[in-house]
């Protein structure tokens, strides 16, 4: 007998599943070559899991369902909620380049979505390693089929069975993770597991034998160096309306997972967990920022720069003090990189919609180049591209400044002279980081324009980019309310 | 909203409003605009001055709300003797560079007017700004727009030049931001300067921190040896933006000496003050020797910035009241005098559209009102008594002599060199026979250069004859950081 508090738990996530459905089945009667309808239904849809989703993060409740095996809390629900939108943001983006392309000749653009949403949200609510597994499986099922949906284009199946092999394994290094874990602790159950482990009667081997094939899935689902070889080559062979479905929103996933997994599941192993992430985002600092350096393909440049901005988030996880009387600490380093990961990817939905807008028919804006004299094509997109590079850079007064800040703070109060270290590092790689960026900024302002040719764009594509980019600039100057937001969320998390 | 907030947030409305509405094909409209929000920023900056309570330390006008409750970082404003000219400054010399930039530019001249406009705004934040990470913000923030305007506008080099700035000085305000954290943890989570001014603090932090505002503080002022920058920057920007650059975003640097270095690490700064002074003397000296040799005036005017910042820093460190109130004269006066020397070779690139020193020669006889005006900006930067740029450096020489006489004789020298490199470029420029055709083509200056120069000529000369206002604004502030600076931290 399923309780009333499952549901209530679960709605959201029920909607998106019956409405996907719905969607699958209305969408055989539309012909159009631009579907509106599918799109009009499929935007709904997401804004209302949206507000749903808000409401029960408003609610600050903490629910537990079906025996445990999901949980409904502020910090879940505020990143579903993000997540939903983003996806619904990335769908207005890419429906005229998807179009464009043959790719909405069905309606599986839009399915697919909703369909690897649910697996996101299943994913940030599990509170079990199956049903935590059985979400990303879902998302990324979705996301292979998303990038091979041009399957008469040769670099987007290419890129799509990179993905697949790859993310097979990693979801392969995961479960067999999970299974060792499930092996020592006797459940598959995180709040059992974690009062397993904290009994210390476990032997610590046997957990960190499985600790490193966990953390090693997770970084791959993050794209963390030395497990990043398969983002720039599916981030550039994608469509680029693909690049952005599974480049952005599930960002917000694969953070939850972390959260999950190794502070409400793992964190008396702390300290063995903090020495991988701390090499993982060491490593993705130096090689996102310096290989992106070389690139001369926008998406490709992306990537890189995902697989350093990745490395930040992993700093901010990792700088949390697990030992004496630090729960401030602790909550503000999870805070900042929870901050991180979303204004990374609302920054990078402006870019790359600013990217899928200037791909017109029959043209891919991809290369550096393309964007040659783009402020004089048109000042609106050039300022919206210039915040949105200038906040991943890290420049005051955008949103991205803030989150780099946080983490640098969470890394320089954990008090160690190791981390003070770090952070001249980190600070140091962003010096590096600037460079590739503001050399976009150079060839949009500087550079004179290859083709005289305005931009043009359809109305909801216009305003939905406007907003975006104008939110890197306004959270920018007041980023207290989201850093609130997030301060609270992982403090109601951790229970303090 | 206070009077602080105004004076930074008139500007940058007026900025976000040319940059929303204007195209080029309404220029006329746009550099109205441009000129009505210069000129309505600078009125806003007035009561500033005359609502000044001058027998005062305190922080005045402050403005304190909460910002980002996260950080604890509040929206603190307050402007005391050391800051209060230099809100000025920078919202008149925004005037001069509209007027300067009213013909000149033709291309996008809403998104350069805006650049402006929005630049002094933000450097008119660093300069109010009592909260850390206020500070952090509004001074890096002034990378995009210069950034920005070297790119757009700048000579045929512009795209090193602009990098070169950017990726430079950023490189000395992330270390900063590394201390401001540093400070803010050690503070028990507080951003306010003040609360870090009365901070204890050991001497090892003391040096580490010392060092870490140097890296950002010392690029920008810049001081010798990490002055490289400067030049290259100045060669390749527009004319307005080496105006700016030279007039206000220099002093950004000689300016957080004063609000960062020295209060927090007072006993830092004693420790070292042997190395300021040192890299100081050479500024002035040595790089006034190679502005000696220099074949483009923008360059020769870049090292002349150099030396003379020298002198700023150099009587900073030198902990007196005579030396410090002699920095921050020199620092209004260079902003005047630097920056009437960019624009008056403005002036000539365009209409020659060389800045060699060769190229010309004779220009008085073609542009007289012109050549009178670069005679009494070169005498400024001279220091000739009676001009703006002689109270400064007197009151520096004077404090070094006190200090130590051969420190001051280094100094004194060094005038030697400012006057045999200005002058001799005046010689080569305007004096002599008229050397080609492009010379004898030349028009003298019409009304808008006219009234340019016109306006900074009277501010220097003010400054030279009656320079009370300007040290008397300063001088309760100047005690005051100068008492606290001798009170140890350590223990």
């Amino acid at each position: 007998m399923i309780d009333k508090i499952s549901w209530i738990a679960v709605f959201p996530d029920m909607v998106l599943l019956a409405m996907a459905c719905v969607i699958a089945l209305l969408d055989l009667g539309v012909k159009s070559s631009m579907r509106g309808k599918t799109y009009v239904l499929t935007l709904l849809t997401l804004a209302v899991v949206a507000y749903l989703q808000a409401d029960l993060a408003l609610s600050g409740k903490t629910l537990y369902a079906f025996g445990n095996m999901v949980v409904s809390d502020a910090m879940g629900n505020w990143l579903k909620c993000f997540a939903t939108i983003a996806v619904m943001v990335t769908l207005v983006y890419g429906r005229p380049y998807a179009a464009h392309r043959g790719m909405l000749r069905g309606g599986e653009l839009f399915t697919l979505s909703i369909f690897a949403l649910l697996g996101m949200s299943v994913m940030i609510s599990g509170n079990n390693l199956l049903v935590i597994y059985m979400g990303l499986e879902l998302l990324t099922l979705s996301s292979y089929a998303l990038v091979a949906l041009r399957r008469d284009n040769a670099t987007a199946t290419e890129a799509a069975m990179k993905y697949f092999v790859l993310g097979a394994m990693a979801s392969g290094f995961l479960l067999y993770g999970m299974s060792m874990l499930y092996g020592a602790t006797g459940s598959l159950d995180i709040t059992t597991m974690l009062k397993a482990i904290s009994s210390g009667q476990i032997r610590h081997q046997v957990l960190v034998f499985g600790l490193v094939f966990v953390v090693a899935g997770l970084a791959f689902k993050l794209g963390a160096v030395p497990f990043h070889m398969w983002i720039p080559d599916v981030y550039q062979g994608a469509p680029t309306a693909i690049t952005l479905m599974i480049g952005g929103a599930p960002k917000l996933a694969a953070f939850a997972m972390t959260m999950r997994l190794l502070v409400e599941g793992l964190l008396p192993l702390a300290l063995d967990w903090q020495q991988m992430l701390l090499m993982l985002s060491v490593g993705s600092l130096l090689i996102g920022n310096l290989a992106a350096i070389a690139q001369t393909n926008v998406k490709r440049m992306l990537a890189f720069s995902t697989i350093s901005q990745m490395g930040f988030v992993l700093l901010g996880v990792m700088s949390g003090v697990v030992t004496g009387d630090s729960a401030t600490f602790t909550a503000n380093a999870y805070s900042s990189a929870m901050f991180y990961v979303i204004t990374y990817v609302l920054t990078t939905l402006a870019s790359f919609g600013i990217l899928l807008l200037l791909s017109q028919e029959g043209f891919e804006s991809e290369e550096i180049a393309d964007l040659a004299g783009l402020n004089q094509r048109s000042p609106l997109y050039a300022g919206v591209m210039a915040v949105c590079l200038l906040s991943l850079a890290g420049i005051p007064p955008l949103v991205g400044f803030y989150a780099k800040l946080a983490v640098l703070q969470a890394l320089v109060a954990s008090g160690q002279a190791l981390h003070l270290s770090i952070a001249v590092f980190a600070v140091l790689m962003s010096l590096v980081g600037a460079f590739y960026y503001l050399r976009v900024i150079k060839v949009m302002y500087f550079d004179d324009p290859i083709t005289a040719s305005s931009v043009v764009a359809p109305l909801d594509v216009r305003v939905v980019l406007c907003i975006n980019g104008g939110l890197v600039l306004v959270l920018g100057l007041l980023p207290g309310g989201l850093l609130a937001l997030c301060g609270n969320a992982i403090r109601q998390m951790l229970g303090t | 909203m206070g009077l602080l907030s105004l004076a930074i947030w008139t500007p940058i409305a007026f900025g976000l409003v040319l940059l929303a509405l204007g195209r080029d094909d309404q220029a006329r409209a746009v550099r109205w605009l441009a000129l009505v929000g210069a000129l309505v920023s600078f009125l806003v900056t007035l009561p500033l001055y005359s609502q000044f309570d001058t027998t005062s330390a305190a922080m005045q006008f402050v403005e304190n709300s909460p910002w980002i409750d996260r950080f604890n970082v509040k929206y603190h404003l307050g402007v005391d003797g050391i800051s209060l000219w230099f809100v000025l400054l920078t919202a008149f010399i925004n005037v001069v560079v509209v007027i300067a930039g009213w013909e000149v530019i033709t291309r996008r001249v809403n998104q350069y007017m805006a650049s402006f406009l929005i630049l002094s705004g933000l450097m008119i934040g660093v300069f109010s700004t009592l909260d850390g990470l206020l500070f952090y913000v509004f001074f890096e923030a002034t990378l995009i727009p210069m950034y920005l305007i070297i790119g757009i506008w700048g000579g045929p080099n512009k795209i090193y030049a602009a990098f070169k700035f950017f990726l430079y000085t950023l490189l000395g305000s992330l270390l900063m931001l590394i201390a401001l954290i540093f400070l803010y943890t050690k503070s028990g989570g507080s951003f306010d300067l003040a609360t870090w001014h009365a901070m204890r603090l050991d001497g090892r932090s003391q040096t580490l921190l010392f060092f870490a505002f140097f890296a950002a503080f010392a690029v920008k002022v810049p001081m010798w040896p990490v002055h490289t920058w400067l030049p290259d920057v100045h060669v390749e920007a527009p004319t307005g933006g080496s105006a700016v650059l030279a007039a206000i975003m220099l002093k950004l640097g000689a300016y957080g000496f004063l609000r960062f270095s020295l209060p927090i690490a007072p006993d830092a700064a004693h420790e070292w003050a042997w190395l300021m002074i040192a890299l100081s003397l050479i500024a002035v000296v040595y790089v006034g020797l190679v502005a000696l040799v220099q074949q483009d005036m923008k360059k020769l005017v870049a090292y002349s910035s150099v030396a003379h910042m020298g002198f700023v820093t150099l009587g900073f460190f030198i902990f007196l009241d005579l030396g410090v109130s002699g920095g921050l004269v020199q620092m209004i006066a260079h902003g005047f005098v630097s920056g009437a020397m960019f624009l008056s070779i403005g002036v000539l690139y365009d209409r020659v559209h060389s800045r060699e020193i060769a190229s010309y020669g004779g220009v008085v006889n073609t542009m007289p009102k012109f050549a009178a005006f670069a005679l009494f900006f070169a005498m400024a930067n001279c220091g000739l008594p009676g001009t703006a740029g002689f109270v400064g450096e007197w009151m520096v020489i004077l404090a070094s002599v006190k200090f130590n006489f051969w420190i001051g004789f280094a100094a004194a020298s060094a005038l030697i060199f400012g006057a045999a490199y200005t002058l001799w470029m005046f010689k080569r420029v305007y004096l002599g026979p008229v050397t080609n055709d492009d010379v004898k083509g030349l028009s003298d200056i019409d009304g808008r250069e006219f009234l340019m120069l016109a306006l900074l000529a009277a501010a220097v000369l003010w400054m030279g004859v009656y320079p009370k206002p300007f040290t008397d604004v300063m001088d309760a502030s100047v005690a005051q950081l100068l008492k606290h600076v001798a009170i140890s931290k350590l223990n």
